[in-house]
């Protein structure tokens, strides 16, 4: 895409990648994405950050364009290492010959073992609280540590009343619109929120410390900036990205809950289907998902805005179904926290599932609801009358936590 | 008592406070924590912690 232009002489120069499914090797994108880019041209032309590899020539030519055809680039300023916004670092520093490359403290540790040959760099190392002049403006850099590397920083000109936020405020979403206000409101909060759940959610503690940092600080931002997706313009809308990453970070309950389960014989799938029914009693939403039928990035959407989590395995081999496994593992990592957690399942002979399923939701923090269910092959009449129960006793509980 | 700082994302551990959420009760000294806490923060292990200056 050519470049576009979001404050005057400051462009938009990253890369639009429709045919992203696959975020990273762990969640998934259904609507793409975008490697954000920006160029500043002041006295010193200045990029923060670039693009994943193979848009480098993209980049290239985005740059150029903003260049009105005599490229050049004075500062570059590396908000982030990850390799979709660092990956073809390399090749701009060579063809560049950048005066000075700026990145955080921990962001110099990150370069120096992804570029091996990076020693001749003019690397200048900017902590926070410190800031550059590029000529008439003025560049501020906040770290934000854990946000969601250890290297991630924010970069702020205050004449412009603009922030990049690196991965910060970001959504996995691929579109020629470039500003939140181009496009649907819903569709964008659903975006926000599939980012922060997958990749931002166990750093919550970070979020509440950096939003408290940047309301201390009093910054002025009306363009909040972040390396994927829409472009948050206009300062309600920045409120509001601001406003939305802090009710994300706080996970306070909501009347929601998810069962997840694997199944073989369909005994476990029906006790989820019995559990719902006691939820549902207790005016309690509900999501019924299958790990066959539900990558654990959608899973985890789910559970990460709801307030019980009831998981559901046969007994295989004396262990969980791998897929449920697969979840569980996922799950652990993103440290979901304020969560009831409740386990089912069936089994043949020995019945280990429940028992392990109460250890890893526990392990998690989780308040466990008793008594689990657990029945050998087929449900009966009292086994889904248990369930019934089990899915009553959760949704009280949530009740309770919601009304607390 | 020596407060121990987390390398990779700046965690102060402090034993007056102890990290009372993972089960480390306040008043616990940087050699009593168990070798299988991490940083509460970004999951990091015991020795990736210096010393606070």
């Amino acid at each position: 895409m050519k470049p576009v232009e979001i404050k005057k002489d400051i462009f938009w120069v990253g890369a639009v990648d429709w045919n992203s499914r696959d975020f990273h090797g762990y969640s998934l994108s259904p609507r793409g994405t975008t490697y954000n880019a920006f160029l500043v041209k002041d006295e010193k032309i200045t990029l923060f950050d670039t693009v994943k590899a193979e848009f480098h020539d993209e980049l290239l030519c985005s740059i150029a364009q903003a260049c009105e055809g005599s490229p050049r680039l004075d500062y570059i300023v590396v908000n982030h290492l990850e390799p979709d916004h660092a990956g073809c670092l390399d090749r701009i520093v060579e063809r560049f010959h950048p005066e000075k490359i700026f990145c955080s403290p921990m962001g110099e540790k990150a370069l120096r073992s992804y570029y091996h040959h990076s020693q001749d760099w003019p690397l200048e190392i900017v902590p926070t609280g410190a800031s550059i002049k590029i000529g008439k403006r003025t560049v501020q850099f906040i770290e934000t540590r854990m946000l969601h590397w250890p290297d991630n920083m924010i970069s702020y000109i205050p004449e412009d009343k603009i922030a990049f936020s690196s991965d910060a405020f970001g959504q996995n979403w691929a579109s020629n619109e470039r500003f939140v206000d181009e496009v649907d409101s819903h569709a964008l909060d659903t975006a926000l929120g599939d980012y922060y759940a997958n990749i931002v959610l166990p750093y919550s503690p970070v979020v509440l410390k950096v939003l408290d940092q940047l309301a201390a600080m009093k910054l002025d931002i009306d363009m909040l900036c972040p390396d994927h997706g829409l472009i948050w313009r206009g300062h309600e809308a920045v409120a509001h990205a601001l406003d939305t990453y802090r009710e994300y970070a706080l996970q306070k309950p909501h009347k929601k809950a998810v069962i997840v389960y694997d199944t073989m014989w369909h005994s476990t799938e029906k006790m989820a289907r019995a559990i719902c029914d006691g939820l549902s009693d207790e005016g309690i939403s509900v999501r019924i998902m299958s790990v066959k039928h539900n990558h654990h990035s959608a899973i985890m959407r789910e559970v990460f805005d709801a307030s019980a989590v009831l998981v559901g395995s046969p007994t295989h081999n004396n262990g969980i179904l791998p897929l449920v496994a697969d979840v569980l593992t996922y799950m652990k990592g993103l440290r979901p926290q304020n969560k009831i957690g409740a386990a089912f399942g069936s089994f043949g002979w020995s019945g280990e599932c429940v028992k392990i399923l109460t250890e890893q939701l526990s392990g998690m923090g989780m308040e466990m609801v008793e008594p689990s269910v657990k029945v050998k092959n087929l449900p009966s009449h009292e086994t889904y009358q248990a369930c019934y129960e089990l899915g009553k006793k959760v949704g009280q509980a949530i009740n309770a936590k919601v009304a607390a | 008592m020596q407060k121990y700082v987390c390398n990779i994302c700046g965690y102060v551990y402090d034993p007056a406070e102890g990290d009372p959420d993972n089960d480390v009760k306040a008043g616990t000294k940087w050699e009593d924590v168990p070798a299988s806490w991490s940083c509460p923060i970004c999951g990091a292990s015991k020795e990736n912690f210096s010393p606070e200056e």
